[in-house]
């Protein structure tokens, strides 16, 4: 038996899928399909030229200051790796709580979603990043003055251009009141902000928001990673105080398959095109008078942060990652994901309200399989880790803070990372693109 | 703090946010961009002119007049109190707000409504394309004429209008007028200051087609 490389064995049930229902298919996580990443970079380490730090000894620091540039309190977080948006109604009120404990235990940020701020979210986030979307579901001026930042978001990057869903099935009770909304509709989230059309607009809506908190807050503006070079540059145009990208491997909970495997670009490739635009307006690593920049989509070692920051970041943001860490696809759980139709490693059903490990539920039964506090300890070990692995590559390279990675000190084991990260060839001196 | 009259310039915002109640006038705002926004006292505020973006933009407790005319996203996500101009609003007026009352006496733009999540708008004249898009909750008003595509994707928001409509958008139509919403309208009217009789209104709201997805219902 040969099996087709075009008809394969995914093509032939997706097909078999769409015959037998007439809907295209929804699915939570993120891009499947394989793509050039951080897997394809290495670093160099320490050699002839280059003098290493010693093992875990030496200094090696990982603290960033966000949001300095317009704001009165920016952000200063102990590691650079922080916790993307995610929303209650995607998730259960214990994840929520569960990421803001693991943040805070580590000294860095979590993230609101779309349907606004729970108290147990606040409570529990020593830093809390409140996201201001199209849709303005729970959007609160108590809550803005509330949060910590403000991440205005134009797009997802397993999405761009694609607004949101939240399934029938999750919107319970309280997630309706949250949301203005009748209870167990399917609830659409806009994909074009209600106020506002292009950078222009940008620019006075910033504005607005810095005046009603009194200009204490930094703004974050968050795209999806398309065309980034020039999304970056105009967000920092319109007061953009932090600049977040984020790849097509991001992760989402509810997205047509058909969207998540086709729109959008893969984090090594937008990467390098921010970092251009930040460093061509002169604002790139320029202190806390600069703009921040923070890269999500698909990190998922310290390596891949190590990597994202001698690349240009100065920040990671982590959303599937964390929720592995509290729990999700779980092996313990093998039996009700059998039941489901799925299997631990493979469960992605994240739109439908049913998840095992109580993480992307509003199923009281099973989200209260999740307890916060064990949650938050998980994951909090888990940023642990993160974070001494890119000490640990920082050091080997003679670094001694995260952040003083640079692309001299990777290369690329393929050609199309070379040129995406636009870093040589290993073994040559080749940026295809860039250097003959 | 019985009154007071500032000149619309920076740091108005942040004066404005230490009161906890009193009247303000203010003077020459001359087109700038959010005036009197994220109020969050019982404060009477007086606008003496044109308004740019989203002036008393998030609105909370306090009534706000602007003697002029507003620019685009007047009221937006207001949470209560009331805002009242008496001029004409550009787009997206009250956008996404979720209390308060709005009333424009003159004519309001495109995306008026759009997103409301438990708003009452009151226009005085008419209002442009695409109003009420995905309207959550509240009540829209239209004394006039109501432009393309009304109360698209609309959920439970009650508009009433008592002119034309050009089109009524994805899942929105015509419904009867009962009791309650002849009370409920000549109560809306009367708070903006109104008399016309309810019967000469046409109320719209959600065919409630779209509220599950489904092969077949995709616009």
């Amino acid at each position: 038996m040969r099996e087709s490389a075009t008809f394969d064995r995914n093509t032939i049930q997706a097909i078999q899928r769409a015959a037998a229902t007439g809907v295209y298919d929804i699915r939570g996580w993120g891009a499947k399909r394989a793509l050039p990443h951080f897997d394809d970079l290495l670093f160099l380490g320490a050699s002839m030229s280059r003098y290493p730090l010693e093992g875990y000894r030496e200094a090696c620091g990982t603290d960033v200051v966000l949001g300095g540039r317009n704001a009165s309190y920016p952000l200063y977080l102990d590691i650079p790796v922080t916790i993307a948006g995610m929303s209650f109604g995607a998730l259960s009120a214990q994840a929520k709580e569960a990421l803001g404990r693991g943040a805070s235990d580590v000294g860095t940020s979590t993230t609101t979603g779309d349907g606004g701020m729970t108290p147990e979210e606040r409570g529990q986030s020593k830093h809390l990043v409140y996201q201001y979307l199209p849709s303005r579901y729970g959007m609160n001026p108590d809550d803005l003055r509330r949060a910590d930042a403000i991440e205005i978001v134009l797009g997802q990057g397993a999405k761009p251009g694609g607004g949101g869903m939240l399934l029938g099935q999750k919107i319970s009770k309280r997630v309706a009141e949250m949301r203005t909304l009748p209870q167990g509709i399917d609830q659409r989230s806009a994909s074009r902000h209600p106020d506002w059309t292009g950078p222009d607009d940008l620019t006075i809506k910033i504005q607005e928001l810095r005046e009603i908190t009194d200009w204490e807050k930094p703004i974050y503006v968050k795209v999806g990673a398309s065309r980034t070079y020039y999304d970056v540059k105009l967000a920092v145009h319109a007061g953009a105080d932090v600049v977040v990208v984020d790849g097509m491997q991001g992760g989402t909970a509810a997205t047509q398959e058909v969207f998540i495997e086709n729109v959008g670009i893969p984090t090594l490739a937008a990467l390098p095109q921010a970092v251009q635009a930040l460093q061509e307006l002169g604002v790139h690593r320029q202190g806390a008078k600069g703009v921040q920049l923070i890269v999500s989509g698909g990190i998922r070692t310290g390596a891949d942060v190590a990597k994202a920051l001698a690349l240009g970041a100065d920040a990671v943001a982590i959303g599937t990652a964390a929720l592995i860490a509290l729990g999700d696809n779980d092996p313990r759980y093998a039996a009700d994901y059998e039941a489901l139709g799925s299997a631990a490693g493979f469960y992605d059903d994240f739109q439908d309200g049913r998840d095992p490990a109580g993480i992307t539920t509003q199923d009281p039964v099973l989200a209260a399989r999740l307890d916060p506090v064990e949650g938050g300890r998980r994951l909090a070990n888990y940023l642990r880790v993160l974070t001494m692995e890119a000490q640990t590559i920082a050091r080997a390279c003679g670094k001694s803070h995260v952040t003083h990675l640079e692309p001299e000190d990777l290369v690329a084991v393929t050609i199309e990372a070379a040129a995406m990260a636009r870093v040589p060839l290993a073994g040559t001196d080749w940026i295809p693109g860039s250097t003959r | 703090m019985d009154s007071m009259t500032i000149v619309m310039d920076k740091g108005v915002n942040r004066t404005l946010h230490r009161l906890d109640a009193g009247s303000v006038t203010i003077t020459e705002p001359n087109g700038k961009h959010s005036v009197a926004v994220g109020l969050n006292a019982p404060l009477q505020v007086s606008i003496e002119g044109h308004c740019g973006y989203y002036a008393a933009g998030m609105n909370q407790l306090a009534d706000v007049v602007i003697n002029g005319n507003a620019g685009v996203g007047v009221a937006e996500n207001m949470m209560s109190g009331s805002v009242r101009v008496n001029g004409n609003a550009s787009q997206s007026a009250g956008a996404t707000a979720h209390g308060g009352l709005l009333v424009i006496t003159g004519d309001a733009a495109a995306r008026c409504g759009i997103s409301m999540k438990g708003v009452d708008i009151v226009v005085g004249g008419s209002i442009g394309h695409m109003s009420a898009f995905m309207a959550q909750a509240g009540r829209l008003v239209v004394r006039g004429d109501a432009g393309e595509a009304l109360g698209d994707s609309i959920y439970e928001a009650r508009l009433y209008v008592r002119g034309k409509v050009a089109s009524l958008g994805a899942d929105c139509i015509a419904k009867d007028m009962r009791d309650e919403h002849h009370a409920e309208l000549r109560s809306l009217l009367a708070k903006a200051g109104y008399d016309d009789d309810p019967a000469d209104y046409t109320r719209y709201g959600s065919a409630r087609q779209l509220y599950h997805f489904h092969a077949g219902n995709e616009y």
